[in-house]
């Protein structure tokens, strides 16, 4: 019953760069994705928000040829690169070697290939330290040779994983800036799965949401770039998308009494139903909450 | 209930005012050393400080000569069997021993690894085979390698082999096994072939812990050359090392040992040469 296409290159003239059609995905008997459906146009940069855990990374796996496991059908360009969320650097390649790695099996000139990926390294500020290896990069650096790997293979698909993740917040405003730049240049269609509502706001042109493995908002971003974070279209999508999400701001947090503060006999506990079967035999609440 | 009694904190002027002694922020030990001495004197400090004690232990007679030979002594039989043009020869057919034994050795270990650590049918077939062979005491071997080879040259080359062989597998198959699988998927995003990813990732990633089986099969081939020449051979220094048990000659047999130790150095100075050219990549923390 399973229908499994294997990722094909996309025969299609119409400026579609990603079609995914009633994808599911199963990890031991948990449905991780539902019957996702999503198309991704040529030139757009769609942002995959969800909480950890709701499939998102997943669908990007799947959509990067990472994870033949799935039911479903899904068209994806051939020229794709993925940006991981650590920069996978391998660390005994210089990192040149590391934007060149899987390329020159194909019969291009080494010195055509090396220019390229010297021009890459450039782009994103690093040609400086083509001959450097990996393990003497900071993360933010890495992370931008990363993307030069991703950039030198002139991807119709880029799918970025979080790729700001790790790094600290001063860093992440200035990778923003650059992949803004480097989108403007280079037109891939984009996929950032994260789970930083600014982040999405600020970079995408389409957000989609993911909760329990399917698709729950999906919309275009109409706020005219550059878009700033304390104007007020930006706030209200960033209020709706975090109620998406389930997160609700503007409600105060309940006060969590200390401990000591609370009098015997004045407060319920339950437990979580699930968890009974790890409780001893002889456990008896009347002893410990009298 | 008990009543509390309150009172004002304790206010001493002299405690309120002291003032902080301040000093640079330096850790004991890793002060800037204005004077580096040289890692290389540093290395030969220690062996240097035990010869000179062996020697004084010596000429202050707590051993006979025939106990314990002193260091000039050891050195003065060296000098006498180089000039007797028996020496050499003998060290020359150990070296070529332990080269033969563990070039098949690592050979036959790296093969063996590889199959094992990249497809799992060779680790079902393989890794009992070789971990249940490996459980043998091979210097138990000996007797039976006097069966399967004769006395010549074969026997020793074979155990010194199959000694360097586990040291070998079971390091490079734990190297690749190790080989972190995000770099290998990473690999695949990027279109190297199964082929590359081998060549690129894998075994490079595997090297580390290759060299680390490559110091430990040094230290064991030359454990079993020793013992191998000292029950059967007309040549070698542990051949030399039994004839001078023979003829009570303590000084020569302490010079064959010395030959050892040294040979063991210099095999250990290769590998981490080996090592420094080979894992410049790696910015590990070495030592303060």
């Amino acid at each position: 019953m399973t229908m499994r296409t294997q990722v094909t290159p996309l025969e299609s003239p119409t400026g579609v760069a990603v079609v995914a059609r009633n994808v599911q995905r199963t990890f031991n008997g948990r449905d991780v994705l539902r019957d996702v459906n999503l198309t991704v146009e040529a030139d757009q940069f769609v942002a995959l928000l969800g909480r950890s855990g709701t499939g998102k990374s997943t669908l990007l796996r799947i959509l990067g040829g990472l994870d033949p496991e799935y039911e479903g059908q899904v068209l994806v360009p051939e020229r794709r690169a993925v940006v991981f969320q650590e920069a996978r650097l391998v660390p005994w390649l210089r990192v040149l070697s590391n934007v060149l790695l899987g390329l020159g099996s194909r019969g291009e000139n080494r010195a055509t290939l090396r220019d390229r990926g010297l021009e890459a390294l450039d782009e994103v500020g690093l040609a400086q330290h083509a001959q450097d290896w990996p393990l003497t990069l900071s993360g933010g650096e890495a992370q931008r040779v990363a993307l030069a790997r991703a950039l030198v293979r002139e991807p119709q698909l880029m799918l970025l994983d979080e790729p700001f993740g790790a790094l600290d917040a001063l860093t992440r405003i200035k990778m923003h800036a650059l992949l803004q730049r480097l989108c403007a240049r280079h037109h891939p269609a984009v996929l950032l799965v994260t789970h930083d509502v600014d982040e999405a706001i600020l970079l995408a042109d389409r957000i989609v949401v993911l909760v329990d493995g399917a698709i729950a908002f999906d919309a275009e971003v109409d706020i005219a770039k550059p878009r700033n974070r304390g104007d007020a279209s930006f706030l209200a999508l960033r209020s709706r998308l975090l109620g998406e999400l389930g997160v609700n701001e503007s409600a105060p947090t309940p006060p969590v009494p200390s401990p000591h503060l609370v009098r015997p006999g004045s407060a319920v506990l339950t437990v979580p139903a699930q968890s009974f079967d790890s409780l001893p035999n002889d456990f008896d609440n009347k002893e410990i909450f009298q | 209930m008990s009543l509390l009694k309150l009172a004002p904190p304790d206010l001493d002027d002299d405690v309120a005012v002291s003032s902080i002694v301040l000093t640079p922020p330096t850790t004991r030990g890793r002060r800037q050393r204005r004077f580096r001495v040289p890692r290389l004197v540093r290395r030969i400090v220690g062996p240097l400080a035990v010869i000179i004690l062996w020697q004084v232990v010596c000429s202050a007679g707590v051993f006979t000569s025939y106990e314990v030979a002193s260091p000039l002594a050891v050195f003065d039989a060296g000098r006498q069997l180089a000039e007797q043009g028996v020496l050499l020869p003998n060290l020359l057919i150990s070296l070529r021993r332990v080269a033969e034994g563990l070039g098949l050795g690592i050979a036959i270990g790296v093969v063996l690894a590889v199959l094992s650590g990249l497809f799992r049918i060779g680790e079902d077939l393989l890794d009992p085979v070789v971990q249940a062979a490996r459980a043998v005491p091979i210097l138990g071997l000996v007797p039976l390698a006097i069966i399967w080879f004769g006395v010549g040259e074969m026997p020793k080359i074979f155990l010194i082999a199959l000694g360097s062989t586990f040291a070998i597998y079971i390091n490079t198959f734990a190297g690749i096994r190790g080989v972190d699988t995000k770099l290998v998927e990473a690999g695949e995003t990027f279109g190297l072939d199964r082929w590359g990813l081998v060549r690129k990732i894998i075994l490079p990633g595997a090297l580390p812990n290759f060299l680390i089986g490559l110091r430990l099969a040094l230290v064991g081939s030359w454990l079993i050359v020793i013992v191998a020449e000292e029950i059967n051979a007309q040549s070698g220094l542990g051949y030399l090392i039994m004839q001078a048990q023979t003829t009570d000659r303590t000084d020569i047999m302490m010079m064959g040992l010395a030959i050892y130790a040294i040979l063991g150095l210099l095999a250990d100075a290769m590998v981490r040469l080996l090592e420094r050219r080979l894992l410049t990549w790696r910015r590990g923390f070495s030592g303060a």
